[in-house]
């Protein structure tokens, strides 16, 4: 009984946190672009505009709330639904702090001891990509099919480097746990983060997360440019808001993960390690975690506001051409070193030679292709910075 | 990586009827202005397409009928909303034209500052816009903040930051000081850093030139046979512009080069309209040291221009001289002639044909406008290239809708 109040109340604190921080991110979001972009970002609402994300969660509740005609209602409804709900279960076996050294009614992790942590946060954030398609084929409107179509082939690209770079950590710590993850990483000193053995892994990972997230430079699903808003173009009022807080905490819950996978989940040396035992030792662990993630997130952030977005066929070509056999070949090495017991160190300069070789090859197939069509092509033979001097 | 040229096969027949018909506007976040696009798509590909005009209609060709010399220009501002000044001084070179009125050096100067201005002024927005449109937000935001600048400096010499109506003929509404100059100059200087900036931003971004390279090629050939001018037509390699060919204003004076690139695809016309910059800036920082001193409008020798406000206040003549110009059925004479002047606006050849019936009106005012020719041109440079570089290729040829429809 004691067990069931304990994970109940720690659902109903993750869930609050992660739906209040989300409408904080936006914030943040506005700020962080605002800065760059050397303007003021939303200021009229409480001193540094900080009541901005409650006035926009009233003004998404009392907004007339329209379902297009002839859309279908059903899916039309359940689609936002799905997107929130599956992006928020994939939380339950994420651990957001240590697992063992804090007081006893306190846990970390809503769901504790999945053995297939990894497996089942796979499968669950890939389900979200049907909130994407049903939402974008029920609003009966061109534009939003053709946003959940570039969802779907997107997703299903996406999902496979992404699953196989973690691959790679889960042969390196022998398993799919992630408070066992952690461990292991901790265990072993800051040396031991899965970033120095598996750097190329890390790369993968994170573009991929970009990719499953809708961020940019991947958002094409939503592209306003192209798309006016891509799958969610009939959404309004708060069908509207819960995409939006599937999206963000979709882009959370990799920013935790990217974290726990390859960057030492809750561990620091000298501040954080597991032999820590000052008082309020876990309070820090879980500030450390935390501040890791935000940083990720924040990274996020400022990858969306300075490069531009992908065209369809060159994110499937990222994809198949670069991701995918990049994946392989380290899940490959991985494996190698592990059948064979050598030095976990031999796989960063494998790494490190995989990454310029498929890059080499990228490059070096560009310019044959530009050499090609240069050839076919009369009046494009000279490239057009050709003696500008930039 | 850019697309090969898909097969696409004859959107007429029968059998095509898994194509779509897609409304690209008026209402899109990419049709920078009101604009339409039916685009025909199988899957991702565009099959065709047809531009619609006709939202922004407002008979502007049809007011110049009705308002005289000096008002009509109020009317040019607003065809190019970008550029404003640029119009103004197309419209009055073709009105000095008719009339025969050669301008003093010092208004050719002023007028050649601001019009390199408004060079920069279209050309930031177009950058941007492009920028925007595929995605990169910040770099929009980097030109607009200097927009804002030529705003101020247009403000400061006309009363007005954006539709300035600033010339009339023979002159300008006001003379420039120096306060003005200093203005420009210190514009010219905080704008390098952010040209700079923008290079860095875009010019060699991967994304960046992977979206734009071999998109919309646009051949010298088509572009002399679809009669395209200004950076367009210079970056398909065709080497043209009014400001050598045709010298007006203060240009044979100044040094500067025509910028030209062979690529003809939309990256091609982003590295013109930066470099372009670049050599109006040059322009500008030239003609800002050697503005000559002297009055700026004509009226010393001619009275078609308002005489300057002691001669009215003081003089019978000077008084008699500013009623004969503002007074609805007075005006000066002008010829019983046709002319057609043209001048390099930011967008290409801006051009106006009159017709003078003898009064200060035109019989008919017939515009020239860049943007209703490159925005024919639009279903040749997209057929076969994907929906994702419909808004790549719009965004790089600058079609504003006001100039469209007239």
């Amino acid at each position: 009984m004691a067990d069931l109040i304990t994970t109940l109340l720690t659902i109903a604190v993750a869930v609050g946190a992660i739906l209040t921080t989300v409408a904080y991110l936006i914030l943040l979001e506005r700020k962080l672009s605002a800065w760059m972009q050397d303007r003021r970002g939303p200021n009229r609402v409480g001193p540094f505009g900080v009541f901005q994300p409650l006035a926009d969660g009233l003004k998404f509740l009392i907004k007339e709330d329209v379902i297009p005609a002839r859309a279908d209602k059903v899916m039309f409804l359940a689609a936002p639904c799905i997107g929130l709900l599956t992006t928020l279960l994939a939380f339950a076996v994420v651990p957001f702090g240590p697992v063992n050294d804090q007081p006893a009614y306190l846990r970390f992790i809503i769901a504790p001891h999945v053995d297939i942590g990894i497996v089942f946060i796979f499968a669950v954030t890939s389900l979200a990509v049907y909130g994407v398609i049903l939402g974008g084929w029920a609003s009966n409107n061109k534009y939003s099919a053709l946003g959940s179509l570039r969802a779907s082939a997107q997703v299903i690209s996406y999902e496979i480097p992404l699953g196989m770079s973690v691959l790679g950590v889960a042969l390196l710590g022998g398993t799919l746990n992630l408070e066992n993850v952690v461990a292991a990483q901790a265990q072993g000193g800051f040396w031991q983060w899965y970033i120095w053995t598996q750097p190329l892994a890390a790369l993968i990972f994170f573009t991929s997360a970009l990719a499953e997230a809708n961020r940019l430079p991947f958002d094409l699903s939503e592209c306003e440019q192209e798309l006016v808003g891509g799958y969610h173009t009939e959404y309004s009022a708060m069908k509207f808001a819960l995409f939006f807080l599937g999206e963000y905490t979709h882009v959370i819950t990799m920013s935790f993960l990217t974290v726990i996978l390859f960057f030492g989940g809750w561990h620091f040396p000298w501040i954080a390690t597991p032999g820590s035992a000052y008082v309020g030792a876990w309070l820090v662990k879980v500030l450390v975690l935390l501040s890791k993630v935000f940083s990720v997130i924040v990274f996020i952030m400022l990858i969306r506001w300075t490069i531009p977005r992908f065209r369809f066929d060159q994110l499937m070509n990222l994809s198949w051409k670069a991701l995918i056999p990049l994946s392989l070949a380290n899940m490959i090495a991985v494996m190698t070193v592990r059948q064979f017991g050598w030095n976990r160190w031999w796989l960063l300069p494998i790494s490190i030679g995989l990454f310029c070789f498929v890059g080499i090859i990228g490059v070096s197939a560009k310019r044959a292709e530009i050499r090609h069509r240069h050839g076919a092509s009369q009046g494009a033979g000279l490239h057009p910075l050709g003696g500008a001097g930039i | 990586m850019p697309l090969e040229l898909a097969e696409t096969s004859d959107p007429g027949a029968a059998d095509q009827e898994y194509l779509w018909t897609l409304n690209f506007g008026p209402q899109h976040p990419a049709t920078h202005t009101t604009l339409r696009l039916v685009l025909t798509l199988d899957g991702e590909n565009v099959v065709d397409a047809a531009p619609h005009i006709g939202y922004l209609h407002s008979g502007f060709e049809k007011l110049g009928e009705y308002l005289d010399f000096n008002q009509y220009v109020t009317i040019v501002d607003r065809m190019n909303y970008i550029s404003p000044i640029a119009n103004e001084l197309s419209w009055h070179h073709t009105v000095e034209k008719l009339l025969g009125i050669e301008i003093t050096p010092r208004c050719k100067y002023v007028r050649t500052i601001l019009g390199e201005l408004m060079r920069i002024h279209d050309h930031l927005l177009n950058v941007g816009a492009v920028a925007l449109d595929l995605g990169a937000f910040t770099a929009f935001l980097y030109a607009f903040t200097q927009r804002e600048r030529i705003y101020d400096i247009a403000e400061y010499a006309s009363g007005q930051r954006f539709h300035s109506s600033y010339t009339r003929v023979g002159g300008v509404l006001f003379d420039v000081n120096n306060d003005w100059a200093e203005k420009v100059r210190q514009f010219v200087e905080g704008f390098k850093p952010v040209h700079a900036e923008l290079h860095r931003l875009l010019t060699r971004n991967r994304i960046f030139i992977d979206r734009t390279k071999g998109i919309g090629v646009l051949t010298a050939e088509d572009a002399i046979n679809m009669s395209v001018t200004g950076p367009l037509a210079r970056a398909s390699g065709v080497v043209r512009d009014l400001r050598k060919d045709e010298p007006y204003l203060a240009y044979p004076d100044l040094d500067f080069k025509i910028v030209c690139a062979r690529g003809g695809d939309c990256y091609s016309r982003y590295v013109v309209r930066m470099q372009e910059m670049q050599e109006s800036l040059k322009i500008i920082e030239q003609a800002v040291e050697n503005i000559p001193a002297g009055p700026i409008n004509v009226d010393a020798v001619t009275d078609i221009t308002l005489p300057a406000k002691p001669a009215v206040y003081r003089s019978i003549e000077g008084l008699i001289q500013h009623f004969e110009v503002l007074m609805p059925n007075r005006g000066y004479p002008v010829p019983l002639d046709e002319g057609y002047g043209a001048t390099e606006s930011p967008n290409g050849e801006l051009g106006f044909y009159i017709v003078g019936d003898g009064t200060t009106r035109a019989y008919r005012a017939r515009t020239r406008p860049p943007s209703f020719i490159h925005f024919a041109i639009f279903p040749h440079l997209i057929r076969g290239h994907t929906l994702s570089d419909v808004v790549a290729v719009l965004g790089s040829l600058n079609i504003i809708a006001a100039e469209l429809d007239r």
